[in-house]
């Protein structure tokens, strides 16, 4: 994947002369030190970080954060006081006024989190903003902006007034006015956070179902750390003004790295955030007979298997002692309690359909067995590690 | 032994700025023509326009502009009004004081709302300003007719001056407010889709602004319902005038007879300006404060409109 949006070493103290500031934090100081110092709030703290094309890159953080600030030095709506953003390799910082606003009517564009609708315009009109300021013709606007309509559901509220519509609609009117410029990065401020939890949850999915056919690249800012993980394919979470981590949900919530993420991660439903491909013992062939092929622990360790057919058919779990007297010769009996799961099912899931006693196996999208699951691997990949007690288990 | 209040009194202002204003008046005479002119030629024009159209034409005109920017209740108060106030024998009156206010609505539009929109775009520029308009509504409107006079002599014409004048802040502290007081993240959002100046102002900030301007606007009618009245010391025709002749000649009766053509002209304007302001959700005015205000003689501490004003910007 290639970097869209490259953010080099920002800075943004809010003031007009920052460098005593800039100074004190290149002297290693932090956001507190530098405000009893000298009264001047820290807003980003040496944040670099880029964000690969067409991905969903979610700022994360509380509020003082900095990743408010963060989305609007991007587009230079809060002007970074040090550092460079490239859009393309072009440093956006060093722009001039024309320079900028080309950059805002065709390059990046933003959704609110109170809307900011046009309240006097009909959502049509919101919709075509930003092609009217770019100098688009009436008819031309006008036509792009029913397109845009129709792609996020509201065509039959083009002649409405914003104040007629529900939060969920305006929102998606903040959206449509978003992509209807066709900028290919997207700065979503909080989008979702003003809207009612079931608005919001079927907001995310309406995102992520565009997004499939959009490749977009998406800025979202979000104060929630299971939005970050629903959307995101990368988070960076933000504290005080600096950037403290930085990857995949997964992986952050595998290693949070510092207490203060492993406190967002603790809260995570992990059962629906890892699957079972995630969690499970990978299985490879360890035995082909005639009377079928034995599939045992990737790494070698004696352990239950599964025996398959000469067509891989699957026959049912051997035991590890059953196995060796499978290769000397003897023709195991397979216990047929057992279930398949495809390798991309949460471990929610595969919870439900788990059942006393029995194994579960591992199928990648063609359907071939790679791996298995016991019900203590299940239960440890839902359970959060360092949760109270867990440390003394062991 | 002790020393009096009396005995301090030596301070020469009363000469000096008797003397300035003299020596602006003298010095600086082709500059006030130049002021007095526009004010002059607008007002001849409204007046002679208003006298020209008769009156069954003009309660029509009335009615129909009272219905469509207010309602039909005020449009049927309106006609009902103009009917007493012909019946009062002061039509003619009323009349020259509607084309003073009209002509006033104009001049404050025309340089109040641009220095409105200038004060909301720089903050420097507000902050000269804002003192001056605190000044302004905070001396009592008599206080400009002794300079008016001086500066551009008496009768209808300096009057409307000192109308203009007195009428303006409302509209500008108004203008500068509505457009502070558009919604930040509306602002943002149209620099964020590229908006340059002259974009923002027209397409985002003036639009959002309109009914706090109207609602100034409403102010502004009254203020210059209300100095309309006062210039009469200076020579001024109109309802005023009938007033001040009733004081001067003891006369009970016409001094009332103007008053009470003055309240009726006064709710008419304020009913169908109030209305235009609220119709986009905007401010709601205060005639009862303004009439007040116009019983004790124009004799004000501080404009309605300041008070209105600062109410709202404390709101922020």
């Amino acid at each position: 994947m290639t970097e869209r949006l490259k953010i080099e070493h920002l800075y943004k103290v809010f003031t007009d002369k920052p460098e005593r500031a800039l100074a004190m934090l290149n002297a290693g100081k932090n956001k507190s030190e530098v405000q009893e110092t000298l009264g001047q709030v820290v807003g980003l703290d040496d944040v670099s970080l880029s964000v690969p094309s067409g991905s969903m890159y979610m700022i994360m953080g509380l509020s003082g954060s900095g990743k408010s600030t963060l989305a609007r030095c991007i587009n230079r709506l809060n002007e970074p006081s040090a550092g460079k953003i490239l859009l393309d390799d072009e440093d956006i910082c060093t722009l001039d006024e024309a320079g900028l606003r080309d950059v805002r009517r065709n390059r990046i564009s933003m959704v609110f989190q109170h809307f900011a609708l046009l309240p006097n315009r009909r959502v049509i009109e919101n919709v075509e903003f930003g092609l009217k300021l770019r100098g688009m013709s009436a008819g031309e606007r006008r036509k792009r902006a029913e397109e845009v309509l129709g792609v996020v559901g509201l065509a039959r509220w083009a002649y409405n007034l914003p104040h007629e519509l529900s939060g969920g609609m305006r929102q998606r009117v903040g959206l449509a006015r978003a992509l209807a410029t066709d900028a290919d990065i997207l700065i979503m401020d909080e989008a979702f956070s003003a809207l009612d939890p079931l608005i919001r949850t079927e907001m995310q999915d309406e995102l992520l179902r565009l997004q499939r056919t959009l490749s977009k690249t998406i800025l979202f800012i979000t104060h929630d750390f299971q939005e970050a993980l629903k959307l995101g394919s990368r988070i960076a979470i933000m504290s005080e003004g600096r950037l403290v981590r930085e990857g995949t949900p997964q992986s952050i919530v595998l290693e949070p790295g510092s207490d203060y993420v492993a406190a967002f991660t603790r809260e995570v439903d992990r059962g629906r955030l890892f699957d079972a491909g995630s969690v499970m013992t990978s299985l490879v062939t360890i035995l082909r007979s005639p009377n079928g092929i034995v599939l045992g622990d990737a790494s070698g360790e004696p352990g239950p298997g599964f025996m398959l057919d000469a067509d891989e058919r699957i026959l049912g779990t051997v035991t590890a002692s059953e196995i060796e007297l499978a290769r000397g010769g003897a023709m195991p009996r397979p216990d047929t309690r057992f279930t398949c799961v495809p390798a991309h099912t949460k471990l929610v899931d595969v919870a439900s359909r788990y059942r006393a006693g029995g194994t579960i196996g591992v199928t990648d999208d063609t359907g071939r067995l790679i791996g298995r699951l016991e019900a203590g691997q299940i239960l440890a990949g839902i359970g959060a590690p360092g949760a109270a007690g867990a440390h003394h288990v062991n | 032994m002790l020393i009096k209040a009396d005995d301090l009194a030596g301070l020469p202002v009363g000469d000096c700025i008797q003397h300035g204003v003299q020596w602006i008046a003298l010095n600086l005479r082709p500059f006030f023509l130049l002021i007095k002119w526009p004010v002059e030629r607008l007002l001849n024009f409204n007046d002679s326009v208003l006298h020209a159209i008769p009156f069954p034409l003009m309660l029509l005109l009335m009615f129909l502009l009272a219905w469509r920017l207010a309602s039909l209740g005020v449009a049927a108060f309106a006609l009902v009004g103009l009917i007493v106030i012909a019946m009062l024998g002061v039509w003619d009156q009323a009349i020259t004081t509607l084309s003073l206010i009209a002509t006033a609505i104009v001049f404050c539009a025309v340089i109040g709302i641009p220095i409105g929109i200038w004060c909301a775009r720089s903050e420097r520029v507000w902050r000269i300003v804002r003192p001056v308009l605190d000044i302004m509504q905070t001396t009592p409107t008599f206080v400009y007719l002794v300079p008016v006079v001086m500066l551009f002599g008496v009768g209808t014409v300096p009057g409307e001056v000192a109308v203009v004048i007195t009428a303006m802040p409302p509209l500008i502290r108004f203008t500068h407010l509505g457009i502070r007081m558009v919604d930040h993240e509306i602002v943002e959002a149209g620099l964020a889709f590229g908006a340059d100046k002259r974009q923002l102002l027209w397409e985002v900030q003036l639009p959002l602004a309109i009914p706090t301007i109207l609602g100034g606007l409403n102010q502004t009618v009254l203020t210059a319902m209300v100095m309309s009245v006062v210039i009469a010391m200076i020579g001024a025709e109109g309802l005023g005038l009938v007033v001040l002749q009733g004081l001067g000649r003891l006369d009970v009766g016409q001094a009332a007879i103007g008053g009470i053509a003055i309240v009726l002209l006064a709710m008419m304007l304020d009913r169908i300006t109030q209305k235009l302001a609220q119709s986009k959700g905007g401010t709601r005015s205060a005639l009862l404060p303004v009439l007040a205000r116009f019983i004790r003689g124009g004799r004000m501490s501080r404009s309605v409109a300041a008070d209105t004003a600062h109410d709202a910007e404390k709101a922020l």
